[in-house]
């Protein structure tokens, strides 16, 4: 079968871990068209079994990340035309993480990290109290604030080959928000997030490669925050005032 | 597999060869004109005790920093984990301190 | 066509800096059991230092010089990348690191020769 210029030709992973396979798809290729919009052509127009993931369209839910030509991307604000020239495309679930079936990836080890990171609100008031203002100026704040975009979509943890390495491995997304919370005023469990952050899987294994800040579709920088965590962990391990 | 502990010794095992390396690189660009001998480099480091300093903490040194690098490439690379991985590097830093010191014994002592 | 999510420049910092770790480890044993032979068997050491006359023996010696200060000098932009104050410009650090390492072992091999 020949690929013509209005046509996308589409490889996707089919099946759950225990079968995997690829199938081809022949789609209408179009003006504007995001590489979301074509796994939904598919779904809707060639096999109504085809299980993906998406929520809201507008890259802020974080639900549509997939592999595309083997880099991890939000599928919904993907332009087919940036990532596939050739009209050919590859679609996977996301890598680093098991399969459920076809393009959903299994999102549960990723967020039990986050759990174990600390990467959670620890109150500091009770609804009686009033609350700290957040003073955009203040330089922790400022560090805070470069880091809470994140959308959960997990593409810094497919892109990571530490992660692919170490399975224990904390990932950049769950490291960088225990990153914010550390620089959070309103936060109350500083130490805990330094425990959490400092055990087998912590953010010490991180090797500063920098997939995460490549491929974050945000444009945030994990492996800042992660640096961050190993200068806090090391100046709390010597003792020393927190100057941030 | 690192731990805030092991990342401590691997970064302040790196700091401490930072001019150690540096000396040796130096020490290598002077030596090496004109060919080198046995004879030549006990000539400059036999009963010195600045070159069994200098050389004693460079095998120190490097014994810890090895051993934890490679610790985690065996375990990213070759997935081993656990005690498997903890007898690895204690026995790649064992073995690297013992040829180490034997090295600096054999061309230090006068 | 498939990208690899990897081949971008701090990616290739850290594969260089690993390959060059472990060619150092792998070589650290052999340089340590060579030197310590000095004294109990000269020849055994000399014979090698003859043999590391050799003009081949020159270019792996650079090798060497090269794989030990580029680690040293990656080594260093990592340190800085931890424990100073963040920069934007690890990426031109990175590519100074080899550029100083370069160098370093092109000063020793114009030496050598």
């Amino acid at each position: 079968m020949t690929t013509t210029p209005d046509t996308l030709r589409v490889t996707v992973q089919r099946g759950t871990a225990s079968a995997l396979r690829r199938e081809t798809f022949d789609v209408p290729a179009y003006e504007n068209q995001t590489v979301l919009d074509v796994v939904t052509w598919i779904q809707q127009m060639a096999d109504p079994t085809l299980s993906y993931r998406f929520a809201c369209r507008v890259g802020m839910c974080g639900s549509c990340a997939m592999m595309v030509n083997g880099v991890p991307r939000w599928t919904c604000r993907t332009h087919v035309k940036k990532v596939a020239a050739d009209g050919e495309l590859d679609i996977a679930p996301l890598r680093n993480l098991p399969v459920i079936k076809d393009l959903a990836a299994d999102m549960d080890p990723f967020f039990d990290k986050w759990v174990a990171a600390e990467a959670r609100h620890h109150p500091s008031a009770g609804r009686a109290d009033g609350f700290d203002p957040v003073t955009p100026q203040e330089p922790a704040r400022a560090e805070a604030d470069l880091g809470i975009e994140c959308i959960n979509c997990g593409i810094c943890y497919a892109a990571c080959d530490t992660v692919a390495g170490n399975p224990d491995y904390l990932g950049p997304a769950a490291l960088q928000r225990a990153w914010t919370l550390l620089n959070d005023s309103r936060d109350a469990d500083r130490d805990g997030i330094l425990t959490a952050v400092s055990g087998k899987g912590g953010c010490h294994n991180c090797h500063s490669m920098g997939s995460c800040a490549q491929y974050c579709p945000n444009e945030l920088n994990p492996m800042r925050a992660i640096a961050g965590l190993k200068r806090e962990t090391v100046r709390a391990a010597w003792g020393r005032k927190r100057d941030a | 597999m690192l731990d805030l502990k092991l990342y401590m010794a691997q970064r302040l095992s790196a700091l401490v060869m930072v001019p150690l390396v540096l000396g040796h690189i130096a020490v290598m660009i002077y030596a090496i004109q004109g060919g080198l001998s046995t004879v030549e480099i006990l000539g400059r480091t036999q009963g010195s005790l600045l070159w069994f300093l200098f050389y004693g903490s460079f095998v120190i040194a490097v014994s810890v920093h090895a051993a934890i690098g490679l610790r985690v490439i065996a375990h990213e690379w070759g997935g081993l984990r656990g005690r498997v991985l903890d007898w690895l590097m204690w026995g790649i830093g064992a073995c690297l301190f013992y040829v180490g010191i034997q090295a600096v014994f054999a061309v230090s002592l006068p | 066509m498939k990208t690899p999510p990897r081949s971008h420049p701090l990616w290739l910092a850290f594969l260089l800096h690993r390959l060059s770790g472990l060619a150092l480890a792998l070589f650290l044993p052999v340089h340590l059991w060579l030197l310590s032979q000095a004294v109990t068997s000269p020849a055994t050491l000399d014979g090698f230092l003859a043999f590391a006359d050799h003009p081949l023996a020159k270019l792996a010696e650079f090798g060497l010089v090269f794989l030990l200060a580029v680690h040293m000098a990656g080594g260093l932009r990592l340190l800085a990348l931890e424990f100073l104050p963040w920069s934007n410009r690890h990426k031109t650090y990175a590519a100074a690191a080899i550029g100083a390492a370069l160098f370093l072992s092109g000063t020793f091999f114009l030496r050598a020769i």
